[in-house]
């Protein structure tokens, strides 16, 4: 969903400049409280992760594809302050290094794929674990779901963002559906990556898992006290 | 629900996948146009699209300048990307953490 250069007039991309830094500038200053000392080497691991998968577009059908956003992952695995950086890394390297996604888009890319994923990948994440009973699994599930919606929230703010500042005339429930519909089905593709990584975290190390923090203190979850499973932390 | 691997061995394992997915998997992803792309297509917004800036930089769409053999390029530049991306972020997080522990207030 990168977007180049020239959709975007130079007002709008001015504004989404100015939400992006300001996202970016907030997340510096809480990002910190979501990082110890055990857990700040993921933040780069999950950058670097995503920037990977990025790479892997997947065909959604009639020679269209999509790849990982990764904002709802990034928020999981590292809560969301974190994530936003690690997406906004993630975006500017693509755009200065391998020309993916405008310069002059770049406001636009960070406060679409770096911000609202995040925020809606995250509330849905929160809403999901706080519904369901307290364990490894809802983790998981919670992922799979902010991952399935955060896809074409992003696209339906990517349409709202047009509207305001597209360089071309586009008709907008046309736009809407569209972009929507495509997204719905690369938002599968998200969730599904989203919810496998997720669960490979948290089987081999789950406090690791920002998401799965409230987990590790309660008893009924040892499930496998008695393994020989003892790792050196 | 407990720890089966080291940190270390966790960070090494989620390095040397990052390295084979956009090293040598990355090859053989869909080359069709994204949704937006592809949206962009269809509503005839894609003739909007002006040239990257960075158009011509050595990694520019995700192959190595000057490698002919188009796996090579293409892995060389997946890896030229994760471990920008890693030092990158893990640099930013340095540098947050320690500001943290000069500002406790915040």
């Amino acid at each position: 969903m990168h977007i180049p250069d020239g959709f975007i007039n130079a007002p709008t991309s001015v504004a989404t400049a100015v939400v992006a830094a300001a996202g970016v500038a907030l997340a510096l200053r809480k990002a910190g409280r979501e990082l110890d000392e055990k857990t700040a080497p993921m933040a780069g691991l999950v950058a670097a992760f995503i920037f990977a998968v990025q790479m892997l577009n997947f065909p959604v059908g009639a020679g269209t594809s999509g790849h990982l956003l990764g904002g709802s992952l990034a928020a999981v695995l590292v809560g969301p302050w974190t994530a936003v950086l690690c997406m906004s890394v993630v975006l500017i390297t693509q755009s200065l290094l391998f020309a993916d996604g405008g310069i002059t888009a770049l406001g636009s890319n960070i406060t679409l794929m770096g911000i609202v994923t995040v925020v809606v990948g995250f509330a849905v994440f929160k809403t999901v674990v706080r519904l369901m009973p307290s364990s490894a699994r809802s983790v998981a599930v919670g992922a799979f779901l902010a991952a399935l919606v955060s896809v074409p929230a992003a696209a339906a703010a990517f349409v709202g963002l047009y509207e305001v500042g597209g360089t071309a005339d586009i008709p907008l429930e046309s736009l809407v559906a569209a972009m929507v519909g495509w997204h719905v089905l690369i938002g599968i593709g998200e969730a599904i990556i989203t919810g496998l990584t997720v669960s490979s975290v948290l089987a081999v190390r789950p406090d690791l898992v920002h998401g799965a923090r409230g987990l590790l203190t309660k008893g009924p979850l040892e499930l496998r006290s008695g393994l020989s499973a003892q790792a050196r932390s | 629900m407990r720890p089966r691997i080291s940190r270390k061995a966790f960070a090494v394992l989620a390095v040397v996948v990052c390295l084979a997915l956009a090293g040598f998997a990355s090859y053989y992803a869909s080359r069709s146009p994204d949704g937006l792309n592809r949206v962009a297509q269809d509503h005839g917004f894609d003739k909007q699209q002006k040239d990257h800036a960075a158009g011509d930089s050595p990694l520019a769409g995700y192959n190595a300048k000057g490698v002919d053999d188009k796996r090579l390029s293409g892995g060389l530049a997946g890896v030229a990307g994760v471990v920008v991306v890693l030092a990158f972020a893990s640099g930013l997080t340095y540098v947050v953490r320690r500001k943290r522990d000069d500002e406790p207030q915040d």
